[in-house]
């Protein structure tokens, strides 16, 4: 079965979402990442979606979710690269992307990944020991 | 000034791969017609929200993608059909984040604010029909 690839980068996990993903294709990424974060002990995680064409409240749902659930497993989660007319159609849609981190490019996410993980250090939220 | 239909195409919505392939023709349709990036986003995403809600809820379906002109104006229009158990109260179903299913409840009103015009017809026990149309 198609697979999109999660690459491992120090502790962090990068997914690139390259095609138009089919919905399971979109729920079988899901279940990788939790898997690969526990795995490889992952403390960000960073999607980009620079190459989507859309983004409808099912792939919306989704990211939401895979933040959520990387919470839990104690990692940040960054999407970056949304194009401008996916922002404008994901507003009219009134599709609730709250809760989910986004910036520009792969750059300023890896920088906002270090940022969220050393904010988490510091407020003695997380019982990891750096 | 009638409207007047330049060219119509039907897939049919069986599996989730049919949901991309929809996504694709109306992307496909919409850049012929020469739409505007954003508009092109808004018509293939209010798209994907109807081909899902066909096959989620009304067990798989059509997609008929037509070009449509109107005097100097000239559209997009897709309808979605299915014989499924339809919708009983449509006024519930077009409320932001009422839902029956998994979803969020965002597919028919997010589909029905992305298009210029929306029509909903659906009976129980007999299915569902829905068009979407977006004007250049």
């Amino acid at each position: 079965m198609e697979r999109i690839p999660i690459l491992k980068m120090g502790a962090f996990l990068l997914v690139t979402i390259q095609v138009d993903m089919h919905d399971r294709l979109a729920l079988s990424l899901q279940d990788d990442l939790t898997g690969q974060i526990v795995k490889h002990r992952a403390h960000g995680v960073l999607i980009d979606i620079s190459a989507l064409e859309i983004v409808d409240s099912f792939i919306g749902r989704m990211l939401a979710s895979i933040a959520s659930m990387a919470h839990l497993l104690d990692a940040e989660t960054v999407v970056v690269g949304m194009q401008p007319a996916v922002a404008i159609t994901l507003v009219e849609l009134g599709l609730p992307m709250k809760g989910i981190r986004t910036a520009l490019d792969v750059e300023k996410g890896m920088a906002a990944l270090h940022n969220a993980i050393w904010e988490a250090g510091q407020d003695g939220d997380s019982g990891r020991i750096r | 000034m009638a409207i007047r239909v330049v060219s119509a195409e039907s897939l049919p919505i069986r599996v989730s791969d049919d949901v991309v392939l929809v996504r694709q023709l109306v992307r496909k349709k919409s850049v012929v017609l020469g739409f505007g990036l954003v508009d092109q986003t808004k018509v293939v995403t209010a798209s994907s929200e109807l081909a899902r809600n066909t096959l989620d809820y009304g067990g798989g379906g059509t997609a008929l993608v037509e070009v449509l002109e109107n005097g100097a104006r000239s559209g997009v229009r897709i309808t979605f059909e299915d014989q499924g158990p339809g919708i009983p109260d449509i006024d519930l179903a077009l409320t932001d984040g009422y839902t029956t299913g998994n979803g969020m409840g965002l597919g028919l009103s997010g589909a029905k604010r992305l298009s210029h015009e929306f029509e909903l017809w659906s009976k129980p026990g007999e299915g569902t029909r829905v068009s979407i149309l977006r004007w250049k």
